[in-house]
Order: structure tokens, then sequence, then C-alpha cells
């Protein structure tokens, strides 16, 4: 049970750590758009819009220092992705990396999968702490011997070096991909994941790179007939046959593998009925789902369209389980967040490694965290303010009308720039990595 | 990309000519720019390089710099003569000038005064201007958010693909806002608006605060607060009572929703929307719209088509849009395959034919007659104008 130790449901959340520059002025590229922990929760990969990778190492904990779990630092940084120009559409394709999943661990070294709009990369990082000395076979200039000249055997012997990370690309999966990935999601049989832009998902092995299934087509035969995108997909963690995609109108399919080679035809169907009292012109922009996620126990499913995080239980397609609000005081705002296209920001969820707690970002830096089981909810901020070592952070209030009391902060004086799309949650601890813009939070539950 | 030529005096001229500060009937004279220009505004704005240039220019026109806070993105200075700068989404601007007797108008919506009429024979009741005005206001609105999706729908980055989720989700807006407007009757003023673009300025705001409200089914309309980039000021709190939402269940409402708004505008003698709608706006707007009463009939058999050509497809295509549509006179004095919706939703194939200059110039002809009122008012703008384009082109 990962609730905080002493026998209390609520967490207490403490500043760790945080990365990235400090400047008021942000650098376009150093924006991050991807966070993601390893299944182990001792790496954590980020993605940024420059295309580049950094990925943080958990170091061990020490005995010195009880009172905090170990830190993250940086282990390895490599660019992933460069900006590419299609010349057949004259138009630029984006280096920003969109995802990225980790492989399971199956020898020393680690694997990912990183994408950006249109090319999906395997990367490998390995350490070496070795090098292998005393070769006979150069001269001292470097130039290679004569293999006459060459007239006793030496064997080399390792010795050891500074650690060094190096990450190398090992398949490059291109040319797929006609429209922007959006999603990608290794498969629980580990040899196969999917790949997913607005209109197809793709079925990939790990070893083949000049070759991929088409498994969903929601393009219509004419483009102007195009009503609905898809917009996010995974793979279910356990059952290698099923998988979801979520669509902008609010709508998440299941398919199964089995049924068909094409799975244009959903297993289940999930929709929650609209409520008529509170139709408008926007209704169909927040409903659209900007993330799905199943949780760890693959037994139910977390979606987030613009206002909600809503669970389902994969058994019941009419409605969800659980509906939670993120901000709702935005609701009368729509109007002015469709003029400055914050009505369109892909805010992401993630489930704690329990899944009794759900996590997802909001505007001004704040952060939104529901406990499944007391139904309680908190709001907490990243920002520079409490960066004090193993602070304990304060819950935020918005206030939405009237009068507001200390410590609260009004809608009007929310910061829309400050959004926090991405949001981790450790595999087995309390430790939560927050990208705001170009900084990456982390936090921990207070060790009582 | 290389940035165009500078747009110098060509810009000024055309917002001068688009001027219309007479005020007729119950539309706002406002400008909107169209949708070429929005393009070379676009391109004349681009996000990486220009952003200091950006934050100047925010500065000139008093708007804070590196703050997103909602209400100053609804910021607007009003120069001496009207003009506003006027964010459409990130990094976009655009210029809209609104008259300051629209404007007053506009400010009166919002702190539910009485208006008064430049021509302000007619006796009106209280109850019928409350329910013209409730429905003006939302027909208003919904316009503006019309326009808002338009332009949101044409203007792209020039470089890089746009987001196809986006711009589905902004059709779709506009689908429905164009079949509740179909519901209305209201859809041909529109389609006219188009229509006559060459003859007159399409007088329209360009965005309002809020659009939606809740209304019960045989419940008094509520007035809400209409907020327009006129009436805005930073510090304003937006105080939005209602929910943004329409409460229309299913088809039979939408009827009773249209069904209202014909009754109240029946009820009002300013009403220029009636069942007769043509013959009133004839004679409320004046010598700009004759056409009218022919493009009606015509409209509303082309309404669907047009909103096809208005977001057209979302393929990559060089084919030249269908003949005969609303929207075709309205791009058809310039060249359609630097125009093309298709293009302009999935990336620009090619190099523009025209240069800015060429297009600009072919663009303000066309508008025949500029009020008198407006023009010297305009023309003592050219040069702040030019000095804030200077600046935005980076010359």
């Amino acid at each position: 049970m990962m609730a905080g130790v002493g026998g209390g449901n609520d967490f207490q959340w403490c500043f760790s750590q945080v990365k990235g520059a400090i400047d008021e002025d942000v650098a376009e590229a150093d924006i991050i758009s991807t966070v993601e922990f390893n299944y182990s929760g001792e790496l954590l990969a980020t993605g940024d819009k420059g295309g580049r990778v950094v990925i943080f190492q958990r170091e061990q904990e020490s005995k010195n220092r009880l009172l905090s779990r170990g830190e993250y630092n940086v282990y390895s940084t490599f660019q992933s992705h460069e900006p590419e120009f299609d010349y057949l559409k004259s138009l630029e394709i984006e280096e920003k990396i969109n995802k990225i999943r980790w492989l399971p661990q199956q020898n020393a070294a680690h694997f990912l999968l990183s994408a950006n709009d249109k090319t999906i990369k395997l990367w490998k990082i390995s350490e070496r702490d070795k090098r292998a000395e005393g070769y006979n076979l150069k001269d001292e200039d470097g130039r290679l011997r004569d293999p006459f000249r060459i007239t006793t055997l030496r064997v080399p012997v390792l010795m050891p070096m500074d650690l060094m990370v190096e990450a190398s690309p090992r398949r490059i999966f291109a040319n797929a991909h006609t429209y922007h990935i959006n999603s990608i999601s290794v498969n629980s049989d580990y040899e196969t994941y999917l790949s997913a832009d607005d209109l197809r998902i793709n079925l990939w092995h790990l070893e083949i790179t000049d070759r991929s299934f088409n498994i969903v087509d929601i393009k219509p035969a004419n483009m102007e007939e195009l009503t609905e995108v898809i917009t996010a997909a995974e793979c279910h963690p356990h059952q290698c046959n099923v998988f979801v995609y979520s669509s902008s109108k609010g709508t998440i399919r299941l398919c199964d593998m089995r049924a068909a080679a094409l799975c244009d035809r959903h297993s289940k169907f999930f929709e929650e009925p609209e409520d008529p009292s509170s139709r408008s012109f926007f209704s169909e922009i927040i409903s659209s789902i900007s993330d799905v996620k199943f949780s760890h126990s693959g037994r139910y499913m977390m979606t987030r369209d613009y206002l909600s995080v809503k669970v389902w239980d994969l058994n019941m397609e009419n409605r969800p389980v659980e509906t939670y609000q993120v901000h709702e005081y935005l609701r009368s705002k729509l109007c002015s967040l469709y003029e400055n296209d914050c009505i369109f920001d892909k805010f992401e969820c993630c489930w704690n490694g329990s899944d009794s707690a759900i996590m997802t970002g909001s505007y001004n830096n704040f952060f939104r965290m529901f406990d499944r089981n007391t139904r309680r909810d908190i709001t907490l901020e990243a920002s520079r303010e409490n960066s004090k070592p193993r602070a304990m952070l304060k819950p935020r209030k918005v206030c939405t009308g009237g009068k507001r009391k200390k410590d609260e902060i009004s809608v009007d004086s929310l910061d829309f720039n400050k959004k926090i799309l991405h949001t981790a949650w450790h595999p087995k601890e309390n430790v939560i990595a927050v990208a705001a813009t170009n900084n990456l939070y982390i936090f921990q539950d207070k060790i009582n | 990309m290389q940035d165009p030529a500078p747009i110098g005096l060509s810009l000024p001229q055309l917002a001068a000519s688009r001027c219309n500060l007479c005020w007729r009937g119950r539309r706002s004279s406002s400008f909107t720019i169209k949708p070429g220009l929005q393009t070379l505004m676009t391109l004349a704005i681009k996000e990486h390089e220009q952003h200091e240039r950006l934050e100047k220019l925010k500065t000139l026109f008093g708007l804070p710099v590196n703050k997103a806070k909602l209400t100053s993105q609804r910021t607007r200075l009003k120069n001496q003569n009207g003009f506003h700068l006027c964010r459409l989404g990130r990094e976009v601007y655009t210029f809209v000038s609104t008259s300051r007797m629209s404007g007053s108008l506009l400010n009166m919506f919002s702190k539910g005064t009485k208006r008064k009429f430049s021509d302000g024979d007619e006796e009106i009741s209280d109850e019928s201007l409350v329910g013209a005005r409730v429905a003006s206001s939302y027909s208003l609105q919904r316009q503006s958010l019309l326009d808002m999706s338009l332009i949101k729908l044409q203007l792209c980055h020039m470089l890089v693909e746009p987001n196809l989720c986006r711009s589905v989700l902004i059709a779709n807006t506009v689908r429905q806002i164009q079949e509740e407007m179909t519901h209305d009757g209201s859809w041909h003023m529109v389609a006219e608006a188009f229509c006559s673009a060459g003859q007159s300025p399409s007088e329209r705001l360009v965005a309002t605060e809020v659009l939606c409200r809740s209304r019960e089914q045989d419940a008094e309309p509520k007035l809400f607060s209409v907020i327009s980039y006129e009436g805005c000021r930073e510090e304003e709190v937006v105080a939005d009572e209602t929910l943004c939402s329409v409460s229309v269940s299913d088809t039979v409402s939408n009827v009773c929703l249209a069904g209202r708004i014909g009754q109240c505008w029946e009820k009002s003698e300013l009403s220029g929307v009636e069942r007769d709608e043509e013959a009133l706006e004839d004679s409320r707007l004046g010598s700009g719209e004759d056409e009218e009463i022919d493009t009606k009939d015509r409209a509303s058999t082309e309404s669907p088509k047009t909103i096809g050509q208005v977001f057209g497809t979302f393929e990559i295509k060089n084919g030249s849009p269908g003949p005969d549509s609303a929207l075709e006179e309205l791009f058809s004095d310039v060249d359609t395959s630097y125009y093309d919706l298709d293009t302009m939703l999935t990336g620009m194939q090619s190099a523009p034919k025209m240069g800015p200059y060429d297009i600009l110039d072919s663009l303000a002809p066309s508008h025949s007659s500029p009020s008198i009122v407006s023009t010297p008012n305009c023309r003592s703008d050219l040069n702040e104008l030019d000095h804030i384009m200077e600046i935005i082109v980076g010359s």
C-alpha cells in the first residue's frame, strides 16, 4: 500500500529537486515535452522541443541521509531527433519529442523509444566503465602495424575508466506516418509496439524497421467529411491483444487484435452521454480526450479531457465509474480560452504504482492529485518559491468569485502560459516528476 | 523562410479604406481583415524571430509583456481613432478597427443601459429592447465566434504543418454554428456579407468574451455581460454568472430558440432581422448592401457548400476551389493558389505568386466608397500604423 507512513491516506509532498534553467526568458527548444519513468523507477527520461533526451538516474541511497531518498542526477543526454524538411510538401518536420517509452530491462543496457511527429527511434543506453589496453597492433602514431612485424601475442588487459554513458540509435522506424504521431505504446509481449497518429495506428515489431502493420485507419475517403481524429492510444498492460484509442469527440474504443487484421470495428465503445443542460459551442472541444492511460492492474483506464479526469471500468462502457473535476472554474472562461488557443492544450494524466491515486496538470503551474479511496483532492504548485529542500508543499486554492480569501488565487490571475502538461509518477514509490515549461520538478512524499 | 517585403503603406491604406464609422441599425461597424491579409500578417509575425519585435509592439500598445493573464489577453489599447491590436491566437496579432459608436454601444450592452441610436426616431419599449438586445447580442457573439473560428482556420504556420486535431475541432465548431444559424435563418446574412465584401466592408465584431449562456426554455432570457474588445479594461474581473452553455436539448428547442429570437426581433421596432429581413437590412445598412434580396435564396441553398468551401479539405491538394460560391467572390480578386484554404490548412505549397504589395493593391481598390467620416480619421493614422508595421516586419 502506497499510503504515507503513519497510516494516513494523505500524501505529504515535499520538494526534492528542480532541473533546468532559472531564466525568465525560456528558449523554445528547452521546453519539456514528455516525462517518463522506466519500469524500475531508477531512470527518468525527459524529451524537449529541441529534440533532445535527458535521462536522470537515481543515486543509491546513502546511509547518512535517511530523510531523503536518492536524488536524480543527469545520466545521459543525447540528441534524439533533428529537424527535417519534407521536400514533397515543403514543410518542416519538428524535432520535438512527442513521447518517450521505456522498454523493460533485459540486460545491462537500457532501451527506450522516442518519437517525434514522424519518426520513432529505438535508443540503447549503455555504460562503459572499462577499457581494454595493451594492444600491440598499432604503432605509436596510430597506424596499423604490418602483420609480419608483430612477433608477440599480447592479450589486452581491461582497465577501469571513468564511467561513460553512451546512447546509440539501434532502430529507426520511419516513413510510416502521414500525420503527426501522438502516442507510442509498448506491448506486453515486449516484442511489438504501436504508434498512433491523427488518423492511423500502426503496429511495429521492434526488430523490423521497414514494415509496419496498419491496424486502425479512420481516414475518410473524402477528407471534407473528416470530423474526428485519434488523440491517444495505449496497449493493455497484460493482454497483448488489446489496445484502446481515444478520439477528439470524447469516445474511447477498445480493440482486440485477434478479431481482425484491421481493427476498425471496435470491441468496446466507451462514451459518456452528454449532459444536455451544459451543451455549448465548446462542448465538443472540451470533451476531446487528450490522454488515455490503463491502470497498472489493467482493470481500469483513465481519460483526460479539458476540464476533468475520468476513470472507466473496462467492463462498463456507458459511463465512467469516477469523474474528477480538474479546473471547473474555467468552464465560464471557455470563450477566452478558445481565443488564446489554450482550450486545445493537451494535458496528460498518470496513475500511482498502486492505482490508488491519480495526478494531472493544470495552469499557473498547478497540478492536481486525486485519491480514489478517500475522494480527497489536492492542488499543488510547482514553483521556485517552494524550492527549499524538503520543504513541504502547501495546498493551493483557486477562488472562483466573490471574496478572495488570503492565500487563494483568483481565476483571472492565473497565468495561462505556465501550464503543466506532462507529469509522471514513480512506478513503486511516492516520487513524482512534474514538467513546468523548461523546468523539471521532482517531489517526494515525506518520510516520517 | 524569407521575410516578405514590408507591407508599408498598403496596409494602412487598406485599413483606412475599410473603416466605416457610420452607425446604422443594430450592427456595429468594425473592420474584419480579409483572410489574405491575415496570412500576410502571420508571415510578418513569425514566432521565433519576431518575438522581440512583438514585445516592442506590445510595449508600444501598452500591452503587458510576458504575462498571460486572462484579462490581459483581452486587453486592447484603443488609440485615438479606434484601432485595436487584437490577439487572435498565440503570437498572432491583427488590426481591428472599431468605431467609437459601436464601441459605446457594446459598452452599453455590457452595462445594461439603454442605447440611443443616431437615427433614433422610433420609440422603443423596454421589454422589446431587452429581448432584442439579448437576442442580438447572442447572435453577435455567435457571429464573432464564427469569425474567430474562420480566422483561426485560415492562419497557419508557414513552415510547420498545422495541428490536424485543432483544425478539425475548429471546423466542427464552425459547422455547429452554421447549423444553428441556418435554423435561425440568419445564415444568409453571413453569406451575403461574404458576397458584398467587395462593395462594403463586412461589419462584424471580431470577437467577444462570453458567447454562451444558459437558458431555460420558457424562462425570460437573462441579461448577461457582454464584454468585447472595446468594453474591456485590463483590470476588470469578468463576472460571468451564467455558465458557458446553451440549453438546447434537441432540435425542437433549437427551433424554439430560433423562434424566440424571431419573436424578439419582431417585437422590436429596431429589429433588423425579421421574416423579410432583407428589406429592413436594406434600409438599415444603407447604400452598401443592395444585393441582399437577391442573395437570400442563393445563399441559403449555398450555405452547406459555402461551409465546405470555408474550411475546405484537410488534404493537401492543389486543386482550385469550386465555382459559384459566396466565398469564391471573397477570394476572387486574389491569386487563389496562394490563398487556397486547403493549402492554408496544411501548409503552403509554393512561394506566393504575387508579392504582398500586389495583393494588397488588388484588395484595396475593391472597396468602392469609403465613408467620408472615416477617411480623415483613418488617414491621420497612416504614419502611426506605418511605424508599427515597420516594427512588426522589422524592416
